[in-house]
């Protein structure tokens, strides 16, 4: 098996070869009818959105610095986001995504405050996060695959342990993070652009290389399209099943470090429905709820759409409710809008 | 059993016909499923139907239930001509299909599945006091007081909710009821009970078409035979207590098969086998099973659904745990209930349902052919997927899959070439004993020609291949050695050549050669 965290070290497996003419016009074809063609609904919906945010907004939508915000605010959810594709192309779905981000983030910032002292390192905090989130998704993992608790409840156990777990570390408190190294590392820009944005788009291409080039993702498409056929063509898909949960906790965890260097606190209440938010986002990408087909550049252009969409209400002073209005037209809208390109693309095949 | 003849069946055969089929003919694209049948019912008889696999039965019941249109014949209901354009209209007129797959809902109850669809009912709301009443008046008609309205469908024995399906057939006045295989599910003492209920049906007039693949039973309950064989009647009319074995067996066997057969290798084996399976047994599936397959050799696999063989083929690949005994390869025990065991050890499964357990439909035929292979296309965790392609274009010009193009998703393509991709899957892998479950269930003529060319030549590749089957023709025609099955227990083994159809169809019928 594959070490999932591993860095693409040789990005670029598609070498460029003297190939004819023929072949590059197939390969255009296959861009068109692959990742472009299939998302060329949310495509669409994006730039819908940004004439919208243009015209309503003005200027203070088309700044850099709004932009910036956007993506800002997109990272967050999108890093659960694209740990959550895997689980639910390989069939799942995960719950607890949004208390598993409050408990990492509770437990690192507990962990910094309870050695007294203001020497603690950065990485420390960051790799309780990640380990404790990391743990979290390996228990949904094992319940899941071993236990065959269904998905939906054995996740919906987690998410309210989970969060209660986190209330009492934090003893509902909200814990200010003191560690000025964190913040610094966190809150920082390189060349004007979030360290926050930069990990998401880290975490997205590691994401789609692991889903698109590795033996791992072809896995999880043939355990999420059907786990029957791959177990009896040798896929040990117990195992692969806790790998995908392992590898979603870890997301969340890296999700923790985010929001608490974003809100420069950890707190219990932290991540609230962000299980909604990331599926949402999944399913508007146009991955499959049933599992066996997805993206992860439909995601992240779901996620980006729904922080895009917050973003224009607030500019324009609208209320909480009437987004979550939309964002609920969105969904069915973006879902309706998919489920006819699919059809399309089958046909003609 | 009970066999003594019943006061009402001296005059059945000579009443006025309940149900009157002539010349029926239904075609699918490509196959003739019924060629000329002919069927008469009366009121108050079992009437048996006969015939092989891919004689007809299937068909002629979904032609009687409604759910097929006849391309020709004619219907008669009483002396009337009808048409069955839905299965609502068959079931107006009378007719009641007992599926060897129950359609129960496992969740509701007893009564609730009796009244499914016609639920009595006052203003949209449910009269269940109503609805129970009449499902233990039913109950009770069928001999069955032990099966009460309120239980859960999904907590009775398979026999019980045999019982409830008929319960559900009688709700609605039956006058003619189809049982497809009844006995299939269940154990002897449960089949007799069924038989007392059949005989109280027939006693109020019911008419029964019973089909089952166990003569003994036929001569059990039935009162009169047709006989079916590539979409004909062959004989019908046959007094079932009376009709010799030997007879029924006759008209069943030599069918006219339009597929050619590869030649057999003529060199004898003399290496040693590369598959050994030695004394395994699961419960309530099968027992005792021993066989070993040479390389370049082709074992076949006779027998009835439900007598262990699809069972043996999975246990054999690791899908299921043998409780007791050992298979090796090469001499090497594998780990019982491991599939990444047995795939490592070189064993392949072309399972039987191709599209639930094989495929992944949505997937390009690439990605399908190389899913038990993805390892060896992997430099660390990534994938070359030139590589990858390279290599299932090598199984689609090998295969001659059509079309031959490696990015078509695996839906769309026809019964044959998705098994060949299934086989391209396995071949890919480098397979030395391959284990095909019904290679060819839902594959059209010309293309079996071909896979049975196909399957013949991977044997001569030096592969040991075990073939199950439902079609005894094929069984004999494309193995070198032939088990047969009989409720779990191989009750043959020996040279396909040195054995007939007909001894195989005695032996799964009736336990023994002819």
């Amino acid at each position: 098996m594959s070490d999932p965290t591993t860095t693409p070290a040789t990005l670029d497996p598609v070498p460029t070869s003297p190939d004819d003419a023929a072949e590059d016009v197939s390969r255009l074809r296959r861009l068109f009818s692959g990742s472009v063609g299939r998302n060329l609904g949310l495509v669409l919906a994006l730039l819908v959105l940004i004439v919208v945010g243009v015209i309503t907004g003005g200027e203070r939508f088309a700044s850099t610095a709004n932009v910036l915000t956007i993506l800002r605010l997109a990272s967050v959810i999108g890093v659960v986001s694209v740990g959550m594709t895997f689980v639910i192309i390989g069939g799942g779905i995960d719950l607890s995504v949004g208390a598993n981000v409050a408990l990492a983030s509770v437990w690192a910032t507990t962990v910094a405050t309870q050695t007294l002292a203001n020497d603690v390192h950065w990485i420390v905090m960051v790799l309780t996060a990640v380990m404790v989130a990391t743990g979290v998704g390996a228990v949904n993992g094992l319940m899941v695959a071993y236990g065959k608790i269904a998905p939906f409840i054995a996740t919906l156990a987690m998410l309210a342990a989970a969060r209660g777990l986190a209330e009492i570390i934090a003893d509902r408190k909200t814990q200010i993070i003191n560690v000025q190294s964190f913040l610094d590392v966190f809150s920082g820009d390189v060349f004007g652009v979030p360290v926050l944005v930069i990990i998401f788009a880290l975490v997205a291409t590691v994401g789609w290389v692991l889903l698109n080039r590795t033996t791992f993702g072809r896995r999880t498409f043939a355990v999420g399209g059907n786990a029957e056929a791959a177990r009896l063509a040798g896929i040990r898909v117990n195992r692969h099943t806790l790998w995908l949960y392992t590898l979603l906790g870890t997301s969340c965890g890296i999700a923790a470090v985010m929001i608490m260097a974003r809100t420069t606190t950890g707190s219990s209440t932290h991540g609230m429905l962000y299980e909604l938010d990331a599926i949402a986002a999944v399913v508007i990408g146009g991955t499959l709820l049933t599992g066996g087909r997805g993206t992860i550049v439909g995601t992240v252009l779901g996620v980006i759409i729904f922080t895009m969409l917050s973003n224009i209400f607030t500019l324009n002073n609208l209320s909480i409710s009437a987004q979550a209005i939309a964002k609920g037209l969105i969904i069915v809208v973006a879902v309706l809008l998919q489920q006819r390109i699919a059809d399309r693309s089958r046909a003609v095949t | 059993m009970e066999t003594d003849r019943r006061p009402w069946s001296s005059d059945v055969g000579s009443g006025a016909p309940l149900l009157e089929m002539t010349g029926i003919v239904k075609l699918f694209p490509g196959v003739k499923a019924l060629d000329g049948v002919d069927l008469d019912v009366v009121p108050g008889e079992v009437h048996c139907l006969l015939g092989q696999n891919g004689a007809g039965k299937s068909t002629l019941i979904k032609v009687l239930s409604g759910a097929h249109q006849p391309d020709e014949g004619t219907i008669h209901w009483n002396g009337e001509l009808v048409r069955l354009t839905t299965p609502m209209a068959a079931m107006r007129l009378g007719v009641a299909t007992i599926y060897q797959e129950l359609d129960l809902v496992n969740d509701l109850t007893v009564a609730e599945n009796i009244s499914l669809g016609h639920e009595p009912s006052r203003f949209g709301f449910e009269r269940r006091r109503e609805e129970r009443a009449s499902a233990s008046a039913l109950l009770e008609r069928l001999g069955h007081r032990e099966i009460k309205p309120g239980m859960v469908v999904g907590t009775l024995a398979a026999a019980g909710q045999q019982i409830v399906s008929m319960a559900r057939a009688l709700s609605r006045d039956v006058k003619l009821m189809i049982m497809d295989e009844p006995s299939a599910v269940l154990d002897q003492g449960e089949v007799a009970r069924l038989f007392q209920v059949i005989r109280d049906l027939t006693a109020h007039g019911v008419a029964v078409i019973y089909i089952s693949h166990r003569l003994e039973e036929i001569r059990g309950i039935g009162d009169r035979v047709t006989v079916l064989k590539d979409g004909r009647t062959v004989a019908t009319g046959l007094p079932a207590k009376t009709t010799p074995t030997t007879e029924v067996i006759r008209l069943m066997t030599g069918r006219s098969i339009e597929y050619a057969f590869p030649p057999r290798r003529q060199s004898p084996f003399e290496v040693e086998p590369v598959l050994d399976v030695h004394g395994i047994s699961r419960s309530r599936e099968f027992e005792d099973v021993s066989f070993s397959v040479r390389p370049g050799e082709i074992v076949g696999i006779a027998g009835l659904v439900g007598s262990g063989r699809s069972e043996i083929l999975e246990t054999v690949f690791g899908a299921r745990r043998f409780e007791s005994g050992s298979v090796s390869i090469d001499g090497q025990q594998i780990r019982a209930g491991s599939v990444p065991a047995a795939v490592s050890a070189g064993v392949g499964l072309c399972p039987e349902e191709r599209k639930s357990q094989a495929l992944l439909l949505d997937q390009t035929v690439t990605s399908n052919i190389t899913l038990a292979s993805l390892g060896r296309f992997a430099v660390g965790p990534f994938l070359q997927r030139r590589g990858e392609s390279t290599a299932a274009k090598e199984q689609i010009a090998t295969l001659d899959l059509r079309p031959a193009n490696p990015e078509r998703d695996a839906r769309t393509l026809s019964g044959g070439n998705q098994q060949k991709v299934v086989l391209a899957r396995w071949l890919l892998k480098g397979c030395r004993v391959l284990l095909l479950d019904e290679p060819t269930r839902g594959v059209d003529v010309g293309a079996r020609s071909e896979l049975y060319g196909l399957i013949r030549e991977l044997a001569d590749s030096g592969v040991a291949l075990v073939l199950v089957s439902s079609e005894i023709p094929e069984v004999l025609g494309l193995s070198d050695r032939v088990l047969v099955l009989r409720d779990g227990r191989v009750v043959h083994d020996g040279p396909a050549e040195e054995i007939e159809e007909s001894d195989v169809l005695g032996l799964v019928m009736e336990g023994s050669p002819r």
